[in-house]
């Protein structure tokens, strides 16, 4: 189990370095390009590439983050392994559900 | 606190002050006066506080030549060998501060208890199992082959603890096997000899194992062996990632 989460942090890892470069850019493009909202959605609506970008980016940081974080909270806090694996777990979940979620209303 | 055997509020030219820790967790430090020498060792000097003013300090050591690692202890902050540091490399604004090991529980004075460390050695995978009997040949083992050269560079710990003491995961982690214990399963699962090498190699990226490193090199920094446990567990996890994707072929080198 610890050298499964150990791989997958280090997997996503590799995956989200060129995704995280890749969403700053357009940050900056969207900002510099004064994009409005809509001119934005005119863009992600019914698109699939993003869909399919941003819905990976979304995976890969659900289950980058909360097994860093669970090393966290086992370092730093005095929760007990159980506690700490659930909110690990919750935490994965919830990053899931948002992060879809906002991938859904940008595309759909 | 502080009590200071001697007259003088402040120690005179020639004078060394040292505080030593004296109890156990409940305790405290006590200040000492002991005469500087030129060539002093802070095992001398703790010799010389236990022969002088404190008979009942409860100290180890053995060689005192930086051979055996039993004197290990926290000197001004630091996990070293207290026989092969001078004091005068080590004075803070002048003032010493003896302590024992950290991360290990503490028993009386500078003396720790060491069970936890071996156990968590075991857990590690650290027993050698041998694959053949005293009927058959000594193994003809390639000294230059990658695989020996891996467990050459990490044989030589003698269990000191000062890498244990100055890791910080084991600080925070309690269930963190430690720097020396994932070394010597390096060293295992290098060993062409050793009957369980997948088994110790599992133990050491399972539960508390090489996973929770974060690679500060703590352990390297202070070794006195001049070994590096971070360079073993970053093998580990080589290694770890190779036997997950290649199945039986993660007996590759390096």
């Amino acid at each position: 189990m610890e050298r499964r989460l150990f791989v997958l942090q280090r997997l996503t890892a590799v995956l989200l370095a060129p995704l995280v470069l890749v969403h700053l850019g357009l940050v900056l493009v969207a900002i510099r390009g004064g994009l409005t909202a809509a001119e934005i959605l005119g863009r992600t609506q019914g698109s699939v590439g993003w869909a399919l970008f941003y819905g990976l980016f979304v995976v890969a940081a659900a289950v980058h983050a909360p097994i860093g974080l669970r090393n966290i909270l086992r370092e730093w806090t005095p929760l007990p392994r159980r506690a700490v694996e659930a909110l690990s777990a919750v935490f994965a979940a919830l990053l899931l559900v948002l992060g879809l979620r906002a991938v859904w209303a940008v595309v759909a | 606190m502080t009590d200071v055997a001697g007259a003088r509020a402040e120690s005179g030219p020639g004078e060394l002050e040292v505080r030593i820790w004296r109890g156990a967790d409940d305790g405290g430090f006590t200040g000492y006066r002991v005469p500087a020498r030129p060539n002093q060792t802070v095992l001398d000097v703790v010799t010389e506080v236990q022969r002088t003013h404190a008979p009942d300090l409860a100290y180890r050591f053995a060689c005192r030549v930086g051979v055996c690692g039993s004197c290990a202890m926290t000197v001004n902050g630091v996990p070293r060998w207290t026989c092969r540091t001078h004091v005068r490399r080590v004075l803070d604004e002048g003032t010493l501060t003896v302590e024992p090991l950290r991360n290990l529980p503490r028993i009386r004075d500078l003396v720790v208890d060491m069970a936890p460390f071996f156990e968590k050695w075991q857990a590690a995978g650290g027993v050698f199992e041998g694959t053949a009997t005293r009927a058959e040949a000594p193994a003809r083992v390639d000294p230059e082959s990658a695989g020996r050269r891996a467990a050459d560079a990490g044989i030589e710990c003698i269990n000191c603890a000062v890498c244990y003491a100055a890791c910080d995961v084991v600080a925070w982690d309690p269930a963190y096997l430690g720097p020396a214990q994932l070394l010597r399963a390096w060293t295992l699962v290098n060993d062409e000899r050793h009957a369980a090498r997948r088994e110790t190699l599992d133990r050491a990226m399972g539960p508390g194992g090489c996973a929770s490193c974060h690679t500060q090199g703590s352990c390297m920094r202070h070794c006195p062996m001049e070994l590096s446990p971070t360079e073993g567990i970053a093998g580990l996890k080589r290694r770890s990632l190779a036997a997950m994707f290649l199945g039986g072929n993660w007996l590759g080198g390096g």
